[in-house]
C-alpha cells in the first residue's frame, strides 16, 4: 500500500446560496481522526467531499491531501448500512471493486482478508444469512481489499450493539493500522476511545478537542476514556444548546 | 435469518382447489344448458365442446401451435427489446430527453387501433402478429424495468463512485441484478398481455391461429368449435402465466440472495473474468 497522506479541508461550504458550515479540518498522515458531532450539521457531507462525491453543494476553499497529489484513487469508504449486494456471497461482495474496475480480483488476497475480519466459516454465504455484525465485518474486509492509504467511516458501528460495536472498533483499528482514518461519529464514547485526533462540529462550527491521554484503542472501562467520553458529551451538549 | 415469505401452499393442494372450482363452473354451466334448452349454436353444453375438443384436435393443435409460436417470438422479442430500451435510458441521459416522452406518448395510441395497419404493412402471415405481441409487451416490460434500474440505492452507487468503477460494470453488477424484481413484475404483465397482442391480430387479419379459427367458427355457428378454441387459448395463457411467474419468483429470489431451501451452499465459484 502507498503511504498515507494526511488529509486537509479547509473553506465555507454552501448549500443553495446559504452557508452551512466552515472548517479547517485536518487529518494527520497514518492516524485516527474523530469527526464528532450531532446528526445534521453536515458530518458526513465533509466525509462525501474527501470521497470526491456529489455533495449539491459547493466547498469555497482547499481540500486534498498533505502530499499535495489527487485524493482520487487513494481513497476507501465504509457507511453505516454495511452496503452489501445481496445476491453476492461474502467473497463476491469483498472482490466488488475489482469487478467494478474491470480488473482480475485477487482471490487469495480476498480469503486472506476475510479471514483476517473472522469471516473464514462464512465466505460462500449471502448477506441475508449473516447477522449484523459480521455484515459490518464483511464491509470492513470490502475496505481492506480495495488496498487503499485513506480510510473514511461514515458511522459504521452506529447500528450494532455496544458489545458488538467494542469488538468491531477494536477490529477496525487493527486492520487499519498505517492507513489515514477519518470516522464520523455522533457517539463520544467512540470518539474516546479512537480518536487520536477529535474534533468536535456543532452548528456553531469546528474546533479540536484534547486528545484523551493514551494510545488508542483505549480500554471502554478505562478510567481515561470515560473521563474524555464525559467531557466530549459536556462540549457536544453545551454546544449545542449554546 | 432465513424467512419463509409468501410460501403458496402446496401445488398438489392448489391442484385440487382450481380443479374443484372448475368442476363447479363447468356443473352450472351444462345445469343452465339442459334447464333453459338453449340452442347449441347460442351456447353449446361442455360436453358438446368437450367432444368438439377431441374431434378437432388436429386443427385445434395445429392453429394453436401458430398462436404459441407467435405468443413466444413477441414475448422474446418484446422483453427483450423493452429491456435494451431500459437499460439505455438509465444509461444515457441523451436517450431520455428524447426517448422517454416519446415513449410515453406513445401508450396513449391504442395498440390495437394498429392492428388493421400492421396487417396492412406486413401481411396475413404470422408478422403481424408478432409485431402486436411485442408492441403490446414492449412498454411495461421497458417501463417496469427502467423504473428499477433508476430506484438503486443511491449509498451503493456512492460505493462505486468511491470504488473507482466502470458506469458499464456499475450497471451490469450492480443496478440491473438489483432491478430483477422489476423486471420480473414486467414479464408476469407481459405474460397476461402477450397471448391478447396476438389473438387481436389473428382477429384483424390472418390465415392461421386460433383467433382465426374461432372467427371463423363463430361465422359457420360452429360454436362448440369456437369454445374449444377459446379453452385451448386460455389454458395456454394460463401455462404462460405460471411458467413466466416461476421464473419471475426465481429472479426476484435471486435477487434477495436467498437459496432455494434444500440446497447445499454456492460452492466458491472460479473466476469468471479471465
Amino acid at each position: 500500500m502507498a503511504p498515507a497522506p494526511g488529509l486537509i479541508l479547509e473553506g465555507a461550504f454552501a448549500f443553495g446560496g446559504r452557508r452551512l458550515f466552515s472548517l479547517d479540518f485536518e487529518a494527520p498522515a497514518g492516524r485516527w481522526t474523530c469527526l464528532l458531532g450531532p446528526s445534521g450539521v453536515g458530518k458526513s457531507t465533509v466525509l462525501r467531499l474527501l470521497a470526491g462525491l456529489e455533495t449539491g453543494g459547493r466547498l469555497e476553499g482547499r481540500l486534498g491531501a498533505s502530499d499535495g497529489r489527487p485524493l482520487a484513487g487513494r481513497v476507501a469508504w465504509m457507511a453505516q448500512s454495511d452496503l452489501l449486494l445481496p445476491w453476492l456471497d461474502v467473497r463476491e461482495n469483498v472482490t466488488l471493486g475489482a469487478r467494478l474496475r474491470g480488473e482480475r480480483p485477487d482471490g487469495a488476497r480476498a480469503e486472506r482478508l476475510i479471514g483476517e475480519v473472522g469471516l473464514e466459516e462464512h465466505a460462500g454465504k449471502t448477506p441475508r444469512e449473516l447477522s449484523g455484525g459480521m455484515r459490518q465485518r464483511a464491509a470492513l474486509a470490502r475496505l481492506l481489499m480495495e488496498d487503499r492509504p485513506v480510510a473514511l467511516l461514515d458511522e459504521p458501528f452506529a447500528a450494532l450493539d455496544l458489545r458488538l460495536r467494542l469488538e468491531m472498533q477494536d477490529l477496525a483499528h487493527r486492520v487499519l493500522a498505517g492507513r489515514t482514518v477519518v470516522l464520523v461519529t455522533h457517539d463520544a464514547h467512540e470518539a474516546a476511545r479512537l480518536g487520536d485526533r477529535v474534533l468536535l462540529m456543532t452548528e456553531a462550527g469546528a474546533r479540536e478537542l484534547p486528545p484523551p491521554e493514551g494510545a488508542a484503542p483505549r480500554a471502554a472501562d478505562a478510567p481515561e476514556t470515560l473521563r474524555a467520553q464525559a467531557e466530549l458529551t459536556r462540549a457536544l451538549v453545551g454546544e449545542a444548546a449554546a | 435469518m432465513i424467512g419463509g415469505g409468501d410460501a403458496p401452499p402446496p401445488i398438489r393442494r392448489r391442484a385440487l382447489d382450481v380443479a374443484a372450482t372448475v368442476a363447479v363452473i363447468l356443473a352450472v354451466w351444462q345445469g343452465v344448458v339442459w334447464a333453459t334448452g338453449v340452442p347449441p349454436f347460442i351456447l353449446p353444453s361442455p360436453a358438446r365442446v368437450g367432444q368438439a375438443m377431441v374431434e378437432s384436435r388436429g386443427l385445434l393443435l395445429e392453429h394453436g401451435l401458430i398462436t404459441l409460436f407467435e405468443v413466444l417470438a413477441g414475448l422474446v422479442l418484446g422483453a427483450a427489446l423493452g429491456a435494451a430500451t431500459a437499460v439505455q435510458l438509465a444509461l444515457s441521459p441523451t436517450a431520455r430527453r428524447i426517448l422517454l416522452p416519446v415513449l410515453v406518448f406513445s401508450q396513449a395510441v391504442p395498440v390495437f387501433a394498429l392492428a388493421p395497419v400492421l396487417t396492412l404493412w406486413l401481411g396475413y402471415g404470422i408478422g403481424s402478429k408478432i409485431v402486436m405481441t411485442v408492441l403490446i409487451i414492449y412498454f411495461p416490460v421497458a417501463s417496469a424495468f427502467y423504473d428499477g434500474l433508476r430506484r438503486t440505492d443511491p449509498a451503493l452507487l456512492d460505493l462505486a463512485a468511491v470504488m473507482g468503477a466502470r458506469p458499464l460494470a456499475v450497471l451490469l453488477r450492480i443496478r440491473a441484478p438489483a432491478a430483477l424484481p422489476e423486471f420480473a413484475s414486467g414479464l408476469r404483465l407481459a405474460a397476461v398481455y402477450a397471448p391478447i397482442g396476438a389473438v387481436i391480430g389473428e382477429w384483424v387479419g390472418a390465415s392461421g391461429g386460433l383467433g382465426y379459427l374461432m372467427l371463423l367458427a363463430n361465422g359457420r355457428a360452429k360454436t362448440d368449435l369456437m369454445f374449444a378454441a377459446l379453452f385451448v387459448l386460455a389454458l395456454g395463457a394460463v401455462a404462460l402465466y405460471a411458467l413466466l411467474g416461476g421464473l419471475a419468483r426465481r429472479l426476484e429470489r435471486r435477487a434477495r440472495g436467498e437459496r432455494r431451501a434444500g440446497l447445499p451452499p454456492r460452492r466458491p465459484r472460479a473466476r469468471r473474468d479471465g
